[in-house]
Protein backbone atom coordinates (compact mmCIF):
# COMPACT_ATOMS: atom_id res chain seq x y z
CA UNK A 1 0.00 0.00 0.00
CA UNK A 2 2.60 2.31 1.10
CA UNK A 3 4.91 1.37 -1.55
CA UNK A 4 2.35 2.00 -4.18
CA UNK A 5 1.22 5.14 -2.88
CA UNK A 6 5.07 6.81 -2.87
CA UNK A 7 5.28 5.09 -6.72
CA UNK A 8 2.45 7.28 -7.42
CA UNK A 9 3.68 9.83 -5.63
CA UNK A 10 7.18 9.60 -8.00
CA UNK A 11 5.15 9.75 -10.84
CA UNK A 12 3.37 13.38 -9.82
CA UNK A 13 6.29 14.79 -9.04
CA UNK A 14 7.97 13.15 -12.36
CA UNK A 15 5.48 15.04 -14.02
CA UNK A 16 5.14 18.12 -12.50
CA UNK A 17 8.59 18.62 -13.26
CA UNK A 18 8.63 17.77 -16.87
CA UNK A 19 5.24 17.38 -17.91
CA UNK A 20 2.80 19.74 -19.78
CA UNK A 21 -0.61 20.06 -20.39
CA UNK A 22 -1.60 19.59 -23.81
CA UNK A 23 -5.49 20.09 -25.56
CA UNK A 24 -7.13 18.64 -27.81
CA UNK A 25 -8.96 21.29 -28.97
CA UNK A 26 -12.16 18.83 -30.74
CA UNK A 27 -12.62 17.11 -28.04
CA UNK A 28 -13.66 20.39 -25.57
CA UNK A 29 -17.12 21.03 -25.10
CA UNK A 30 -16.44 24.04 -23.06
CA UNK A 31 -17.99 23.02 -19.79
CA UNK A 32 -15.22 24.39 -17.50
CA UNK A 33 -14.57 22.10 -15.50
CA UNK A 34 -11.03 22.70 -15.79
CA UNK A 35 -10.89 26.52 -15.20
CA UNK A 36 -13.26 25.86 -12.56
CA UNK A 37 -10.64 23.54 -10.44
CA UNK A 38 -7.61 25.17 -11.47
CA UNK A 39 -5.83 26.25 -8.27
CA UNK A 40 -4.12 29.04 -9.83
CA UNK A 41 -7.13 30.62 -11.66
CA UNK A 42 -5.69 29.87 -15.01
CA UNK A 43 -9.26 30.14 -17.36
CA UNK A 44 -7.47 27.26 -19.02
CA UNK A 45 -10.84 26.91 -20.96
CA UNK A 46 -10.12 30.20 -22.97
CA UNK A 47 -6.53 28.95 -23.72
CA UNK A 48 -7.75 25.83 -25.52
CA UNK A 49 -10.25 27.39 -27.65
CA UNK A 50 -7.72 30.09 -28.66
CA UNK A 51 -5.40 27.23 -29.07
CA UNK A 52 -2.92 29.10 -26.79
CA UNK A 53 0.01 26.32 -24.96
CA UNK A 54 -1.46 25.88 -21.52
CA UNK A 55 2.56 25.44 -20.27
CA UNK A 56 3.32 29.21 -21.38
CA UNK A 57 0.06 30.54 -18.70
CA UNK A 58 2.26 29.45 -15.07
CA UNK A 59 0.90 26.14 -15.04
CA UNK A 60 2.17 24.19 -12.95
CA UNK A 61 1.28 21.23 -14.43
CA UNK A 62 -0.58 20.08 -10.47
CA UNK A 63 -2.92 17.55 -13.10
CA UNK A 64 -5.89 18.90 -11.52
CA UNK A 65 -7.42 19.68 -14.70
CA UNK A 66 -6.10 16.52 -16.93
CA UNK A 67 -7.61 14.47 -13.78
CA UNK A 68 -11.14 16.05 -14.08
CA UNK A 69 -12.03 16.89 -17.44
CA UNK A 70 -14.33 15.02 -18.10
CA UNK A 71 -14.05 14.64 -22.24
CA UNK A 72 -10.66 13.38 -21.67
CA UNK A 73 -9.36 16.99 -23.88
CA UNK A 74 -6.51 17.73 -21.56
CA UNK A 75 -3.67 15.03 -21.33
CA UNK A 76 -0.01 15.38 -20.00
CA UNK A 77 2.98 15.44 -21.82
CA UNK A 78 6.72 15.16 -21.33
CA UNK A 79 8.28 18.93 -22.27
CA UNK A 80 10.42 18.68 -25.00
CA UNK A 81 13.35 19.70 -22.59
CA UNK A 82 12.83 16.21 -20.93
CA UNK A 83 12.08 13.99 -23.65
CA UNK A 84 15.36 12.40 -24.23
CA UNK A 85 15.89 11.11 -20.87
CA UNK A 86 11.94 10.65 -19.57
CA UNK A 87 10.87 7.54 -18.14
CA UNK A 88 14.50 6.12 -17.92
CA UNK A 89 14.25 5.16 -14.40
CA UNK B 1 -22.59 49.77 -47.28
CA UNK B 2 -21.88 47.26 -44.71
CA UNK B 3 -23.37 43.34 -45.78
CA UNK B 4 -26.07 42.40 -42.88
CA UNK B 5 -25.68 39.26 -41.67
CA UNK B 6 -28.54 38.04 -39.27
CA UNK B 7 -27.46 34.77 -37.10
CA UNK B 8 -31.20 33.07 -35.46
CA UNK B 9 -29.23 31.09 -32.49
CA UNK B 10 -26.43 31.73 -29.96
CA UNK B 11 -24.89 28.67 -29.64
CA UNK B 12 -21.51 27.02 -31.04
CA UNK B 13 -22.56 27.11 -34.40
CA UNK B 14 -23.97 30.14 -34.41
CA UNK B 15 -21.07 31.90 -32.58
CA UNK B 16 -18.63 29.91 -34.64
CA UNK B 17 -20.51 31.53 -38.10
CA UNK B 18 -20.09 34.89 -36.56
CA UNK B 19 -16.22 34.57 -35.85
CA UNK B 20 -15.81 33.06 -39.30
CA UNK B 21 -17.44 35.87 -40.64
CA UNK B 22 -15.67 38.93 -38.69
CA UNK B 23 -12.45 37.04 -39.93
CA UNK B 24 -13.13 37.35 -43.62
CA UNK B 25 -15.38 40.73 -43.17
CA UNK B 26 -13.97 43.26 -41.45
CA UNK B 27 -16.33 45.87 -42.27
CA UNK B 28 -19.74 43.37 -41.76
CA UNK B 29 -22.91 43.73 -39.28
CA UNK B 30 -23.35 40.59 -37.61
CA UNK B 31 -26.14 40.11 -35.62
CA UNK B 32 -26.53 37.23 -33.39
CA UNK B 33 -30.37 36.40 -32.01
CA UNK B 34 -30.86 33.84 -29.37
CA UNK B 35 -34.19 32.56 -27.74
CA UNK B 36 -32.88 32.24 -24.54
CA UNK B 37 -31.91 35.19 -21.66
CA UNK B 38 -28.66 33.72 -20.50
CA UNK B 39 -24.91 34.75 -22.50
CA UNK B 40 -23.59 31.65 -24.44
CA UNK B 41 -23.21 28.56 -21.75
CA UNK B 42 -21.99 25.40 -22.53
CA UNK B 43 -25.06 22.85 -23.05
CA UNK B 44 -22.80 19.87 -22.40
CA UNK B 45 -21.89 21.15 -19.37
CA UNK B 46 -25.24 20.93 -17.79
CA UNK B 47 -24.96 17.39 -17.14
CA UNK B 48 -21.70 18.46 -14.74
CA UNK B 49 -24.43 21.25 -13.17
CA UNK B 50 -26.62 18.84 -12.26
CA UNK B 51 -24.02 16.25 -10.46
CA UNK B 52 -22.80 19.30 -8.44
CA UNK B 53 -19.36 18.78 -10.07
CA UNK B 54 -19.34 22.86 -11.43
CA UNK B 55 -21.20 25.35 -10.52
CA UNK B 56 -23.73 27.61 -12.56
CA UNK B 57 -21.24 30.19 -13.35
CA UNK B 58 -18.45 27.91 -14.76
CA UNK B 59 -20.39 27.19 -17.41
CA UNK B 60 -20.45 30.62 -19.28
CA UNK B 61 -17.93 30.19 -21.43
CA UNK B 62 -18.01 33.31 -23.37
CA UNK B 63 -18.57 36.84 -21.65
CA UNK B 64 -20.48 39.88 -23.46
CA UNK B 65 -16.99 41.51 -23.34
CA UNK B 66 -16.28 38.66 -26.28
CA UNK B 67 -18.83 39.70 -28.67
CA UNK B 68 -18.01 43.58 -27.94
CA UNK B 69 -14.45 42.31 -29.26
CA UNK B 70 -15.99 40.95 -32.31
CA UNK B 71 -18.31 43.81 -32.94
CA UNK B 72 -21.61 41.28 -32.47
CA UNK B 73 -24.51 42.94 -31.63
CA UNK B 74 -26.25 40.29 -29.07
CA UNK B 75 -30.46 40.34 -29.19
CA UNK B 76 -32.75 38.59 -26.80
CA UNK B 77 -35.78 37.31 -28.88
CA UNK B 78 -37.42 34.52 -30.57
CA UNK B 79 -37.29 34.68 -34.90
CA UNK B 80 -41.22 34.63 -35.63
CA UNK B 81 -40.80 34.64 -39.52
CA UNK B 82 -38.47 35.30 -42.47
CA UNK B 83 -40.16 37.27 -45.36
CA UNK B 84 -37.75 35.80 -47.86
CA UNK B 85 -38.33 38.72 -50.70
CA UNK B 86 -38.13 41.23 -48.47
CA UNK B 87 -34.93 39.73 -46.96
CA UNK B 88 -36.58 40.45 -43.06
CA UNK B 89 -36.52 38.37 -40.24
CA UNK B 90 -39.51 39.32 -38.01
CA UNK B 91 -39.25 38.36 -34.09
CA UNK B 92 -42.25 37.96 -31.70
CA UNK B 93 -41.75 41.31 -30.86
CA UNK B 94 -42.41 42.82 -33.47
CA UNK B 95 -38.67 43.95 -34.09
CA UNK B 96 -37.73 43.52 -37.89
CA UNK B 97 -34.04 42.94 -38.78
CA UNK B 98 -33.47 43.37 -42.36
CA UNK B 99 -30.09 40.93 -43.43
CA UNK B 100 -28.35 40.16 -46.87
CA UNK B 101 -27.38 36.55 -45.20
CA UNK B 102 -29.27 34.79 -43.16
CA UNK B 103 -27.86 31.92 -40.60
CA UNK B 104 -30.34 29.49 -38.83
CA UNK B 105 -28.42 27.87 -36.24
CA UNK B 106 -31.46 27.05 -33.95
CA UNK B 107 -30.49 23.69 -32.75
CA UNK B 108 -32.45 21.04 -31.69
CA UNK B 109 -35.54 20.72 -28.81
CA UNK B 110 -36.01 17.99 -26.16
CA UNK B 111 -38.74 15.56 -27.29
CA UNK B 112 -41.00 13.82 -24.89
CA UNK B 113 -42.85 10.76 -25.87
CA UNK B 114 -46.94 10.71 -26.89
CA UNK B 115 -47.41 9.02 -23.48
CA UNK B 116 -50.36 10.27 -21.37
CA UNK B 117 -49.41 12.38 -18.46
CA UNK B 118 -46.60 14.09 -20.36
CA UNK B 119 -47.95 17.42 -19.48
CA UNK B 120 -47.55 17.19 -15.40
CA UNK B 121 -45.69 19.00 -12.91
CA UNK B 122 -42.56 16.89 -12.18
CA UNK B 123 -41.54 15.55 -15.87
CA UNK B 124 -38.74 16.85 -17.11
CA UNK B 125 -35.97 16.96 -19.41
CA UNK B 126 -32.40 18.45 -19.61
CA UNK B 127 -32.92 20.78 -22.77
CA UNK B 128 -31.89 23.87 -21.33
CA UNK B 129 -30.28 26.14 -18.40
CA UNK B 130 -33.88 26.96 -17.09
CA UNK B 131 -34.76 23.08 -17.59
CA UNK B 132 -31.58 21.97 -15.41
CA UNK B 133 -32.20 24.56 -12.60
CA UNK B 134 -35.85 23.56 -12.84
CA UNK B 135 -34.22 19.82 -12.07
CA UNK B 136 -32.04 21.14 -9.67
CA UNK B 137 -35.15 22.48 -7.62
CA UNK B 138 -37.20 19.96 -7.84
CA UNK B 139 -34.25 17.17 -7.07
CA UNK B 140 -34.26 19.18 -3.37
CA UNK B 141 -37.46 17.43 -2.22
CA UNK B 142 -38.33 14.41 -4.50
CA UNK B 143 -37.28 10.89 -2.74
CA UNK B 144 -37.75 8.80 -5.69
CA UNK B 145 -37.13 9.96 -9.62
CA UNK B 146 -37.39 7.63 -12.95
CA UNK B 147 -35.56 8.47 -15.74
CA UNK B 148 -36.38 7.21 -19.32
CA UNK B 149 -34.75 7.29 -22.70
CA UNK B 150 -31.35 6.14 -24.08
CA UNK B 151 -28.13 7.34 -25.11
CA UNK B 152 -25.77 9.77 -23.03
CA UNK B 153 -28.15 12.41 -22.20
CA UNK B 154 -30.65 9.80 -20.10
CA UNK B 155 -27.45 8.60 -17.73
CA UNK B 156 -26.25 11.89 -17.30
CA UNK B 157 -29.90 12.83 -15.77
CA UNK B 158 -29.87 9.56 -13.21
CA UNK B 159 -26.11 9.64 -12.34
CA UNK B 160 -27.12 13.79 -11.75
CA UNK B 161 -30.14 13.10 -9.67
CA UNK B 162 -28.40 9.84 -7.88
CA UNK B 163 -25.27 12.61 -6.81
CA UNK B 164 -28.17 14.93 -5.01
CA UNK B 165 -29.30 11.99 -2.96
CA UNK B 166 -32.74 10.95 -4.80
CA UNK B 167 -33.55 7.80 -5.34
CA UNK B 168 -32.89 6.80 -8.58
CA UNK B 169 -34.98 4.50 -10.98
CA UNK B 170 -34.04 3.99 -14.49
CA UNK B 171 -36.19 2.11 -16.93
CA UNK B 172 -35.35 0.79 -20.16
CA UNK B 173 -37.36 -0.34 -22.68
CA UNK B 174 -34.96 -2.94 -24.04
CA UNK B 175 -33.10 -5.44 -22.09
CA UNK B 176 -30.01 -3.53 -22.62
CA UNK B 177 -28.40 -0.06 -22.02
CA UNK B 178 -28.08 1.72 -25.44
CA UNK B 179 -28.05 -1.94 -27.46
CA UNK B 180 -28.19 -0.35 -31.30
CA UNK B 181 -24.51 1.62 -30.29
CA UNK B 182 -22.89 -0.65 -27.59
CA UNK B 183 -22.35 -4.43 -27.67
CA UNK B 184 -23.24 -6.58 -24.60
CA UNK B 185 -19.84 -6.53 -22.75
CA UNK B 186 -19.84 -2.33 -22.96
CA UNK B 187 -23.79 -2.45 -22.10
CA UNK B 188 -22.88 -4.74 -19.15
CA UNK B 189 -20.09 -2.24 -17.91
CA UNK B 190 -22.17 1.05 -18.44
CA UNK B 191 -25.13 -1.08 -16.31
CA UNK B 192 -22.67 -2.27 -13.44
CA UNK B 193 -20.76 1.20 -12.95
CA UNK B 194 -24.81 2.64 -12.66
CA UNK B 195 -25.85 0.08 -9.96
CA UNK B 196 -22.51 0.77 -7.97
CA UNK B 197 -23.72 4.30 -7.82
CA UNK B 198 -27.28 3.05 -6.56
CA UNK B 199 -29.02 3.60 -9.50
CA UNK B 200 -31.63 1.01 -9.70
CA UNK B 201 -32.04 -0.38 -13.26
CA UNK B 202 -35.26 -1.72 -14.59
CA UNK B 203 -35.55 -3.61 -17.78
CA UNK B 204 -38.17 -3.95 -20.57
CA UNK B 205 -40.33 -1.57 -19.11
CA UNK B 206 -42.60 0.68 -20.89
CA UNK B 207 -44.61 3.59 -19.37
CA UNK B 208 -48.17 4.03 -20.21
CA UNK B 209 -49.00 6.41 -18.60
CA UNK B 210 -47.85 9.66 -15.64
CA UNK B 211 -50.17 9.12 -13.45
CA UNK B 212 -50.42 12.88 -11.21
CA UNK B 213 -52.43 14.48 -8.04
CA UNK B 214 -52.81 17.73 -8.16
CA UNK B 215 -51.11 18.39 -11.84
CA UNK B 216 -48.05 17.04 -10.34
CA UNK B 217 -46.95 13.52 -10.92
CA UNK B 218 -46.55 10.39 -8.18
CA UNK B 219 -46.74 7.67 -10.52
CA UNK B 220 -45.95 5.40 -13.36
CA UNK B 221 -48.23 2.83 -15.28
CA UNK B 222 -46.08 0.90 -16.35
CA UNK B 223 -46.45 -2.94 -18.51
CA UNK B 224 -44.53 -4.87 -15.62
CA UNK B 225 -46.23 -3.26 -12.26
CA UNK B 226 -49.29 -1.26 -11.93
CA UNK B 227 -48.09 1.84 -10.51
CA UNK B 228 -44.33 2.62 -10.01
CA UNK B 229 -44.60 5.98 -7.24
CA UNK B 230 -42.56 8.62 -8.02
CA UNK B 231 -41.93 12.49 -7.95
CA UNK B 232 -40.11 13.15 -11.07
CA UNK B 233 -40.29 11.89 -14.34
CA UNK B 234 -36.78 13.07 -16.29
CA UNK B 235 -37.02 12.14 -19.82
CA UNK B 236 -34.26 11.77 -22.59
CA UNK B 237 -36.02 10.37 -25.48
CA UNK B 238 -34.37 12.41 -28.18
CA UNK B 239 -34.01 15.48 -30.07
CA UNK B 240 -35.87 17.16 -33.02
CA UNK B 241 -34.51 20.12 -35.54
CA UNK B 242 -36.17 23.19 -34.67
CA UNK B 243 -37.11 22.98 -38.80
CA UNK B 244 -40.05 25.35 -37.98
CA UNK B 245 -39.33 28.64 -38.94
CA UNK B 246 -37.65 27.39 -42.39
CA UNK B 247 -40.29 25.31 -43.11
CA UNK B 248 -42.66 28.20 -42.78
CA UNK B 249 -40.64 30.11 -45.16
CA UNK B 250 -40.58 27.57 -47.66
CA UNK B 251 -37.24 26.49 -47.18
CA UNK B 252 -36.77 23.34 -47.91
CA UNK B 253 -36.64 20.89 -44.41
CA UNK B 254 -36.50 17.11 -44.18
CA UNK B 255 -35.87 16.09 -40.38
CA UNK B 256 -33.71 19.00 -40.32
CA UNK B 257 -33.04 21.87 -43.01
CA UNK B 258 -31.38 20.67 -46.06
CA UNK B 259 -28.25 21.68 -46.81
CA UNK B 260 -25.79 20.97 -49.05
CA UNK B 261 -21.72 20.57 -48.44
CA UNK B 262 -21.72 24.66 -48.45
CA UNK B 263 -24.18 24.64 -45.31
CA UNK B 264 -26.34 26.99 -48.06
CA UNK B 265 -30.52 25.69 -47.75
CA UNK B 266 -32.74 25.88 -50.84
CA UNK B 267 -32.76 29.75 -50.45
CA UNK B 268 -29.17 31.18 -51.94
CA UNK B 269 -29.01 34.22 -48.66
CA UNK B 270 -30.30 31.55 -46.47
CA UNK B 271 -27.83 28.93 -44.25
CA UNK B 272 -28.07 26.36 -41.64
CA UNK B 273 -25.42 25.02 -39.69
CA UNK B 274 -25.22 22.98 -36.01
CA UNK B 275 -28.05 20.43 -34.69
CA UNK B 276 -30.55 21.80 -36.93
CA UNK B 277 -28.89 21.19 -40.45
CA UNK B 278 -29.26 18.41 -42.31
CA UNK B 279 -26.84 17.84 -44.64
CA UNK B 280 -26.31 16.08 -48.02
CA UNK B 281 -23.37 14.29 -48.41
CA UNK B 282 -22.69 14.50 -52.48
CA UNK B 283 -20.50 11.17 -51.90
CA UNK B 284 -22.57 9.00 -50.48
CA UNK B 285 -26.46 11.04 -51.57
CA UNK B 286 -27.49 10.71 -48.17
CA UNK B 287 -28.27 12.88 -46.03
CA UNK B 288 -27.23 13.67 -41.96
CA UNK B 289 -28.28 14.85 -38.83
CA UNK B 290 -25.11 15.40 -36.36
CA UNK B 291 -25.87 16.57 -32.37
CA UNK B 292 -22.13 16.98 -31.23
CA UNK B 293 -20.64 20.17 -30.21
CA UNK B 294 -17.74 20.02 -31.85
CA UNK B 295 -19.35 18.96 -35.23
CA UNK B 296 -21.27 22.21 -35.24
CA UNK B 297 -18.53 24.67 -34.34
CA UNK B 298 -16.84 23.02 -37.38
CA UNK B 299 -20.33 23.62 -39.17
CA UNK B 300 -20.43 27.73 -37.64
CA UNK B 301 -16.85 27.82 -39.16
CA UNK B 302 -17.57 26.67 -42.60
CA UNK B 303 -20.86 28.01 -42.87
CA UNK B 304 -19.94 31.74 -41.57
CA UNK B 305 -16.71 31.50 -43.81
CA UNK B 306 -19.37 30.66 -47.14
CA UNK B 307 -21.80 33.55 -46.15
CA UNK B 308 -19.12 35.86 -46.38
CA UNK B 309 -18.05 34.82 -49.71
CA UNK B 310 -15.85 31.94 -49.48
CA UNK B 311 -16.44 28.41 -51.47
CA UNK B 312 -15.65 25.65 -48.55
CA UNK B 313 -17.12 22.31 -48.69
CA UNK B 314 -17.62 20.52 -44.82
CA UNK B 315 -15.99 16.85 -45.16
CA UNK B 316 -17.80 14.55 -42.77
CA UNK B 317 -15.06 13.54 -40.44
CA UNK B 318 -15.72 9.64 -38.80
CA UNK B 319 -17.82 11.59 -36.10
CA UNK B 320 -16.51 10.80 -32.42
CA UNK B 321 -17.27 11.69 -28.57
CA UNK B 322 -15.78 11.21 -26.00
CA UNK B 323 -17.82 11.43 -22.56
CA UNK B 324 -18.05 9.55 -19.00
CA UNK B 325 -20.96 7.18 -19.42
CA UNK B 326 -21.23 5.12 -15.94
CA UNK B 327 -18.15 6.86 -14.74
CA UNK B 328 -16.47 5.09 -17.72
CA UNK B 329 -14.32 7.35 -20.21
CA UNK B 330 -15.75 6.16 -23.14
CA UNK B 331 -14.73 7.36 -27.30
CA UNK B 332 -17.22 6.19 -29.92
CA UNK B 333 -15.55 6.91 -33.18
CA UNK B 334 -16.88 6.02 -36.35
CA UNK B 335 -19.04 3.62 -37.29
CA UNK B 336 -19.59 1.21 -34.73
CA UNK B 337 -23.57 0.00 -34.37
CA UNK B 338 -24.56 -3.27 -33.69
CA UNK B 339 -27.49 -3.59 -36.26
CA UNK B 340 -29.89 -3.88 -33.14
CA UNK B 341 -32.68 -1.31 -33.35
CA UNK B 342 -33.42 1.36 -31.22
CA UNK B 343 -35.40 0.89 -28.67
CA UNK B 344 -35.03 3.48 -26.01
CA UNK B 345 -34.76 6.64 -28.25
CA UNK B 346 -37.28 8.09 -30.62
CA UNK B 347 -34.83 10.43 -32.42
CA UNK B 348 -31.17 11.53 -32.16
CA UNK B 349 -30.03 12.33 -28.59
CA UNK B 350 -27.49 15.23 -27.95
CA UNK B 351 -24.07 14.00 -27.94
CA UNK B 352 -25.44 11.40 -31.08
CA UNK B 353 -24.50 11.08 -34.30
CA UNK B 354 -26.30 8.98 -36.86
CA UNK B 355 -23.03 7.51 -38.20
CA UNK B 356 -22.67 5.45 -34.76
CA UNK B 357 -25.34 3.26 -36.17
CA UNK B 358 -24.04 2.67 -40.03
CA UNK B 359 -23.73 -0.96 -40.85
CA UNK B 360 -20.83 -1.79 -42.78
CA UNK B 361 -19.59 -4.58 -44.41
CA UNK B 362 -16.95 -5.28 -41.56
CA UNK B 363 -17.49 -6.97 -38.59
CA UNK B 364 -15.47 -6.35 -34.40
CA UNK B 365 -12.10 -7.60 -32.45
CA UNK B 366 -12.82 -6.96 -28.89
CA UNK B 367 -9.38 -6.40 -26.80
CA UNK B 368 -9.82 -6.18 -23.02
CA UNK B 369 -6.95 -5.67 -20.61
CA UNK B 370 -8.40 -5.49 -16.98
CA UNK B 371 -10.87 -2.79 -16.78
CA UNK B 372 -10.06 -1.47 -20.11
CA UNK B 373 -12.79 -2.35 -22.60
CA UNK B 374 -11.95 -1.41 -26.57
CA UNK B 375 -13.91 -2.74 -30.20
CA UNK B 376 -12.75 -2.61 -32.90
CA UNK B 377 -15.10 -2.67 -36.50
CA UNK B 378 -12.63 -3.89 -38.42
CA UNK B 379 -13.49 -3.69 -42.46
CA UNK B 380 -11.65 -5.15 -45.59
CA UNK B 381 -9.20 -2.71 -45.69
CA UNK B 382 -9.43 0.18 -43.01
CA UNK B 383 -10.40 0.42 -39.38
CA UNK B 384 -14.52 1.74 -40.01
CA UNK B 385 -15.31 2.41 -36.01
CA UNK B 386 -13.90 1.91 -32.25
CA UNK B 387 -15.28 1.98 -28.92
CA UNK B 388 -12.96 2.49 -26.09
CA UNK B 389 -13.75 2.43 -22.46
CA UNK B 390 -11.45 3.12 -19.69
CA UNK B 391 -7.78 3.93 -20.52
CA UNK B 392 -7.81 6.31 -23.36
CA UNK B 393 -4.33 5.72 -25.06
CA UNK B 394 -5.68 4.30 -28.31
CA UNK B 395 -8.21 6.62 -28.87
CA UNK B 396 -6.34 9.44 -29.88
CA UNK B 397 -4.64 7.66 -32.47
CA UNK B 398 -7.51 5.66 -33.73
CA UNK B 399 -9.67 9.17 -34.24
CA UNK B 400 -7.06 9.00 -37.21
CA UNK B 401 -6.65 5.50 -38.36
CA UNK B 402 -10.43 6.16 -38.65
CA UNK B 403 -10.90 9.60 -40.29
CA UNK B 404 -7.95 9.53 -42.60
CA UNK B 405 -9.18 5.66 -43.47
CA UNK B 406 -5.26 4.50 -43.53
CA UNK B 407 -4.72 1.19 -45.39
CA UNK B 408 -4.60 -1.81 -42.78
CA UNK B 409 -4.26 -4.72 -45.32
CA UNK B 410 -0.62 -5.38 -44.33
CA UNK B 411 -1.72 -6.12 -40.81
CA UNK B 412 -4.85 -7.28 -40.72
CA UNK B 413 -4.67 -10.65 -40.20
CA UNK B 414 -2.87 -9.99 -36.92
CA UNK B 415 -5.69 -7.51 -36.16
CA UNK B 416 -8.48 -10.04 -36.49
CA UNK B 417 -6.52 -12.83 -35.15
CA UNK B 418 -8.14 -12.78 -31.42
CA UNK B 419 -7.44 -10.80 -28.69
CA UNK B 420 -4.55 -11.48 -27.43
CA UNK B 421 -2.64 -9.72 -30.64
CA UNK B 422 -5.65 -6.75 -30.93
CA UNK B 423 -3.29 -4.78 -28.92
CA UNK B 424 -0.14 -6.16 -30.36
CA UNK B 425 -0.94 -5.49 -33.43
CA UNK B 426 -2.64 -2.47 -33.33
CA UNK B 427 0.40 -0.52 -31.80
CA UNK B 428 2.23 -1.56 -34.74
CA UNK B 429 -0.10 -0.18 -37.17
CA UNK B 430 0.24 3.39 -34.97
CA UNK B 431 3.86 3.43 -34.80
CA UNK B 432 4.26 2.60 -38.79
CA UNK B 433 1.90 4.52 -39.67
CA UNK B 434 2.64 7.45 -37.27
CA UNK B 435 -0.69 7.77 -36.42
CA UNK B 436 0.60 8.91 -32.49
CA UNK B 437 1.78 12.22 -34.30
CA UNK B 438 -0.71 13.18 -36.88
CA UNK B 439 -3.81 12.37 -33.72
Amino acid sequence: MSLAFLHRDKLKRRAMVSGMVVAEPARCVECGTCTYNCPLGIDIRARVRQGLPISSSGCLTCGECVARCPRGALRFEVSPVFRAGAGSN
Amino acid sequence: MARRYVIVGNGPAGLTAAEAIRRDDASADIRIVGGENHPYYSRPGLAYLLTGSIPESALFSRPDSDYRQLGLTRTVGIAHRIEREAHRLVLTDGQVLPYDRLMLAVGSRAVRPPTPGMELEGVVTMDSLDDTRALIRLARSAKRACVVGGGITALELAEGLAARGVETHYLMRGDRYWGSVLDPHESALVEARLEEDGIRLHREVEVGRVIGHRGKVVALETNTASQMPCDMLAVAVGTQPRVELAQAAGVETGKGIWTDAAFQTSDADIFAAGDVAEMLDAKSGKRSLEALWSVAMEHGRIAGANMAGAQEHYRRPAPFNVTKIGGVTTTLIGAVGTGRSETDLLTLSRGDSQAWREQLDAFAVVADRGADHMRLVVGEDRIVGAVVMGDQAFSRPLQHLIRDRVDIRWVRDRLVSGPAEVRQALATLIERTGSFAAA
